[in-house]
């Protein structure tokens, strides 16, 4: 029977959370990097292509559960893609591995501009335990010019969100001053 | 001889609770002739430090486990590979790492080493510096046949996943082999840990593989136990296996909603997923961490459960319970989801068998193996958890066995938040020497952790074996024949870390 489960979706609560704001200063340290005529080709909305350079998958646990509906991501302009030539933000999580820096740096190439490199989780940051190894060159910076860090291990999907919710209102805002 | 006996003719070595025992050169080179016509006792793996290859067995039968060992004189030792087709990665390892040769292996290709690192044999104790050559391209194995071609996919992926590179010789649209070529994430985790004391190496343990986080962390920490002689308090006993259900748990959703999605069916990945984050959510409530992650350490586990956190925790629970039959009866109900998985990536028990291969892959395809059962280890002495067994070594199969087991698993984390025992969750550790190891049933399989501690509690050797190792192999197999599109949901149905085995 439909309606039953129609007078039922409408007096239950939605799945879906409501939005949180992205930090203030965040948002103006992000809109000096980015130039306007970036601003007006980017517009409101981001396409991200998730590269893992080397994470313990910890991180890729919750940038998926980014993707569930509980966040309903769509709503804010963001979208995760299959490659990197249709993607306006690389989310790279984890240290940048040795055995992965030329796969990093491709996936870069292929991506046009205006792009932003995001690192994602401690490891992505500076190489967090990792730093130090034979194995690692350290955070995603020692191969890639990051835009932004969002530090956490792994970070939640709320601080992921955070993150990339102040790329959107760089992109958005006029520049500050 | 007898394998077995040929093992325990060795010197012991004091090892706990798993005996070592040391072999000479000459007795390890009986290993291979003496497995092969010993079928009944698997290799759970292989590794090494400087000078010494070291392996673990389980005897089918009685379901002991042990280790040998044998220097390796000259940097050599026989290989295992011939009479163990599992041992083959783990050699192309021992070579990387250690810088140790296996004398008539049955491949001798680089494994985790790209040639990318500054330095050669970076665990071997004299790692020789390599400047700056290029890389070497990988050699794959060859395929002769008419109309073969090549499809490479990785080391980047589509998805939101790991990194690592498949190559695909393709007739058609049918794979007519698949080889793995991992190592992209090596980390250098193992040398790391070494020098550290327990406590400080337990967050590698804990970041070997991000979704077992509490099954390699209790690894660890049981081997660190193992090693000092120490008994942890009860409640801490009964939270780590309250946390590693609760692992197991939001593990199974999450793959069970993939596989579902992977056949272009999104429902039950949406539900599932909901499901799974209300789960994370009372894992944060409860342990201050979604995925529990450095809760369990050597010693018991910190911090305790905050108060209101076994409610948060069993509400999320009944409402996984209250939705998996409608779930189920979507996933049975719909044709085109059963044409997807029923015979699809099928894998042959006799292989899961060669391989001792754990986990729902193992348990997929009639492999009833569960270290929580057997070795066994507290507190599901008490709690004898049924082991969820499947014939049909498809994709659905292993669906099924993690079905089971979410249902099983939600039992038995109401059982122990329940009857949670008083008292203190965490003890210090004696500053002393000793050799442990631990065999802890993770939401993929076994997770096989050895190490040997010095005088002042520092790591000297150490080893950590996620399931993986004798998972991914199997892949290879269970994809021949199917078609180039059902790959992601074959391989979703197996998941199997590439961090885990990357190391
Ligand atoms: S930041 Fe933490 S969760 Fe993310 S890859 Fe590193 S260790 Fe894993």
């Amino acid at each position: 029977m439909l309606w039953p489960r129609l007078v039922r979706a409408l007096v239950s609560r939605p799945l879906t959370d409501p939005a949180g704001a992205a930090p203030a200063e965040t948002v103006a340290a992000l809109g000096e990097r980015l130039a306007t005529t970036a601003r007006a080709r980017l517009g409101r909305s981001l396409a991200i292509r998730e590269v893992d350079s080397g994470s313990c998958n910890g991180c890729e646990l919750e940038v998926n559960a980014l993707q569930n509906v509980a966040y309903d991501l769509e709503r804010f302009g963001l979208r995760f893609v299959a490659s990197p030539r249709h993607a306006d933000v690389l989310l790279v999580t984890g240290p940048a591995c040795r055995n992965m820096a030329e796969a990093m740096e491709r996936a870069l190439a292929c991506t046009p501009e205006p792009r932003w490199v995001v690192a994602a989780g401690d490891c992505a940051v500076d190489g967090g335990v990792f730093k130090g190894s034979y194995a690692v060159h350290g955070g995603v910076g020692a191969v890639l010019p990051v835009d932004l860090l969002i530090p956490g291990c792994p970070p939640s999907p709320a601080q992921l969100l955070e993150g990339l919710l102040a790329l959107l209102e760089a992109e958005a805002a006029p520049r500050q001053k | 001889m007898s394998a077995l006996g040929l093992i325990r003719s060795g010197t012991p070595q004091g090892a706990r609770p798993f005996e070592r025992f040391l072999l000479t050169a000459q007795a390890w080179a009986g290993l291979p002739a003496a497995l092969a016509a010993e079928p009944s006792l698997a290799l759970l793996g292989l590794w090494a430090e400087p000078g010494t290859v070291h392996a673990a067995f389980l005897d089918e039968a009685s379901h002991a486990v042990l280790l040998a060992s044998a220097p390796a004189e000259g940097g050599r030792y026989a290989a295992l590979s011939p009479a163990r087709p599992g041992a083959i990665r783990f050699e192309r390892a021992i070579r990387d790492l250690w810088g140790l040769s296996a004398e008539g292996a049955v491949d001798d290709r680089p494994w985790l080493d790209h040639g990318r690192w500054p330095v050669a044999g970076p665990m071997s104790g004299n790692p020789a510096p390599r400047p700056g050559a290029e890389p070497p391209q990988p050699e794959f194995l060859p395929v002769e046949g008419e109309g073969i071609h090549q499809i490479p996919v990785g080391p980047i992926h589509a998805g939101v996943i790991e990194p690592g590179h498949f190559r695909f010789h393709i007739q058609g649209e049918v794979v007519v082999r698949l080889e793995a070529r991992l190592g992209y994430k090596h980390k250098g985790t193992l040398g790391l840990m070494l020098g550290k004391t327990a406590r400080a190496a337990a967050a590698f343990a804990a970041r070997l593989s991000g979704d077992s986080t509490v099954a390699h962390g209790w690894a660890f920490a049981a081997a660190v136990e193992a090693a000092l002689g120490l008994e942890v308090p009860p409640r801490a006993v009964a939270l780590r296996a309250a946390m590693a259900e609760l692992e197991r748990i939001h593990n199974h959703l999450n793959d069970w909603g993939f596989v579902c999605n992977d056949a272009a069916f999104a429902f039950p990945h949406a539900r599932c997923g909901f499901l799974r984050e209300g789960v994370l959510r009372a894992c944060a409530d409860a342990f201050g961490h979604r995925l529990m992650m450095d809760r369990v350490l050597p010693g018991g586990v910190a911090p305790d459960i905050a108060p209101g956190g076994g409610q948060a925790i069993l509400a999320a629970l009944d409402a996984v319970e209250a939705e998996i039959p409608a779930l189920l009866r979507v996933y049975e109900s719909h044709a085109s989801l059963q044409d997807r998985v029923v015979g699809t990536g099928f894998l042959d028990p006799v292989h899961a068998a060669r391989f001792a291969a754990g986990g729902f892959v193992g348990r997929g395809s009639g492999r009833a193996f569960d270290a929580r059962i057997a070795p066994g280890y507290a507190p599901y002495d008490l709690l004898a958890p049924a082991i969820a067994v499947e014939a049909g070594g498809d994709v659905d199969a292993r669906v099924r066995v993690r079905v089971a087991e979410l249902r099983t698993a939600i039992a038995l984390v109401r059982r122990l938040l329940m009857t949670l025992p008083e008292g203190e969750t965490l003890v210090p550790l004696p500053a002393r020497a000793g050799e442990g190891a631990a065999l802890v049933e993770g939401f993929r399989g076994e997770c096989l952790h050895w190490l040997r501690l010095d005088e002042g509690g520092v790591i000297r050797a150490v080893f950590l074996r996620d399931p993986s190792w004798l998972q991914w192999p199997l892949l290879e197999a269970a994809i021949e024949g199917n078609i180039v599109a059902d790959f992601p949901l074959c391989n979703k149905s197996f998941n199997c870390s590439y961090s885990g085995v990357d190391l």
